[in-house]
């Protein structure tokens, strides 16, 4: 287990290769489509603060709201990631994010982009999510909750020990595409004999 | 005539809610068990099926949600003669709403025009709430969440498919789920379990697909034929090596349930709803007098 601790230098980031089990801790945000398509016709500047060496998780999650304001996450395991992939190396490379946390994995294109910007793709488990969010230790802030509801909105949150498996690096590694090709070539002889 | 006391099943509905999202049934618990057992020690596979493992019990210990994602609720309603399918609906509309507000819920309902979420998992075919009249003289209400993860992967092929060399007929069926299993890789939360849907309209289909989902993991179809292949299947298709969430390994479905409705001449489709491993359904019967049972 390597240990991650956030914000996050660009070297360190590009030590890690694919197959890594890493541990999170720090302050990262959610976003995920709606946020996404908002940063593309907006690039707002009061993100840069937040995701600048940080990560961003692809995660709408379930809350509680407190009787003082306050905020907790009760449910928050990853969604899929494919569908940020019109936006996401674009995304990372202007705000200098060092990974995206979801499941499924990406494509070609944020592959290259994490090559090119210094960033890894880190797959975290799918329906975990009663588990990963005791690993949310607090709810820093909220962004845009009215606009985009609860799943879709910018959590700023800080998290502890937050598990998650490198399956795309730097190096233009993706496990994704390996395992593909393996089940591929099965696919194939189990259709075509 | 059939009453019931509808605060009382407000109420209880409420619970059939938190028990779908919170609480795993054991036959899928089971399951995960003996895929857990089926992966060599020290893998990648083996130890995201503990975690899965510690997941549904801390679900369960601390009544949250197993997944964040809690879906499209689903609804299969069972009444017998005479019951109000709009009353009902009116009930698990109010139950749906209560159940967001404890957290047992996401709100899941966006306006696909305005993309403004409502807020409380109610909207326009939301829930989604199936009903059907029978000979008991009780009424069951089956529930399943089923997310948008695996939902996106669910598809529907029609045969002949050219590409695939699938023609219309069993194993032109085989074809295309092992073509959608590959395809859907770790995406909707593999291991996955299928329901299919053989025949029907395009619509039909669908919900045939989906009605399979309700059956037990470990039961066995009444059909022979439709029963070997859903084994056959199952085998071949944990020979992809997809694994939990894509990781590779030896399980990348649990199980495959098959039905069959009639066609026309000019049509065969196959529909098949992928459901993730947070497999969550239960059900609930109340009879007469106000009782109530759970599964």
């Amino acid at each position: 287990m390597i240990k991650l601790q956030l914000p996050i230098s660009e070297a360190a980031i590009r030590e890690l290769k694919i197959g890594d089990e890493v541990l999170i801790s720090g302050l990262m945000v959610t976003a995920r489509d709606a946020a996404h398509k908002y940063i593309h016709e907006e690039w707002p500047d009061w993100l840069n603060p937040i995701m600048e060496n940080s990560m961003i998780y692809h995660c709408g999650p379930v809350v509680k709201k407190h009787d003082d304001g306050s905020w907790s996450f009760v449910a928050a395991g990853p969604t899929t990631s494919i569908r940020e992939e019109p936006y996401e190396a674009s995304v990372m490379e202007h705000y200098k994010v060092r990974a995206v946390i979801g499941k499924g994995g990406m494509g070609a294109q944020t592959l290259a982009g994490l090559a090119k910007s210094g960033g890894v793709y880190l797959h975290a488990i799918g329906g975990l999510a009663a588990s990963l969010a005791k690993s949310v230790v607090s709810v820093k802030n909220v962004y845009m909750l009215e606009e985009l509801g609860v799943p879709e909105a910018f959590w700023h949150i800080e998290v502890k020990d937050f598990p998650a498996v490198v399956t795309m690096d730097s190096h233009g590694g993706s496990l994704h595409t390996t395992i593909k090709a393996k089940s591929d070539e099965v696919a194939k002889k189990l259709i075509f004999g | 005539m059939f009453q019931y006391d509808e605060k009382a099943l407000k109420n209880q509905l409420l619970e059939l809610i938190r028990l779908a999202a919170t609480d795993l049934p054991k036959d899928v618990v089971d399951a995960i068990v003996a895929a857990q057992q089926n992966e060599p020690e020290g893998s990648a596979a083996r130890s995201v099926f503990g975690m899965l493992l510690k997941n549904i019990d801390l679900a369960r210990d601390e009544s949250t949600p197993i997944c964040q994602d809690t879906g499209t609720n689903i609804y299969m309603v069972y009444i017998p003669e005479g019951v109000s399918m709009r009353k009902l609906t009116a009930l698990i509309k109010e139950a749906t709403i209560e159940a967001v507000d404890k957290s047992y819920l996401r709100p899941n309902a966006v306006d696909s025009l305005t993309g403004k979420n409502s807020g409380n998992n109610v909207g326009e075919g939301q829930p989604f709430i199936h009903f059907e009249e029978w000979d008991n003289d009780y009424i069951e209400f089956k529930l399943m969440l089923k997310g948008g993860g695996c939902e996106n992967v669910s598809t529907q092929y029609k045969l002949p498919d050219v590409g695939l060399g699938a023609g219309r007929d069993l194993d032109g069926v085989y074809k295309v789920i092992v073509d959608a299993v590959n395809a859907a890789q770790g995406l909707g939360c593999a291991p996955g379990i299928l329901g299919i849907g053989i025949g029907g309209d395009r619509t039909s289909s669908h919900l045939a697909a989906k009605t399979q989902l309700f059956r037990k993991i470990t039961d066995t179809n009444d059909n022979s034929e439709l029963a070997e292949l859903e084994t056959k299947l199952k085998d071949d298709l944990n020979k992809l090596g997809v694994g939990p969430m894509g990781f590779g390994g030896n399980t990348t479905v649990l199980a495959v349930k098959m039905g069959a409705l009639h066609r026309l001449p000019a049509s065969f489709f196959v529909s098949i709803a992928y459901m993730c491993w947070a497999y969550r359904r239960h059900s609930m019967i109340l009879k007469a007098g106000g009782e109530v049972t759970y599964d």
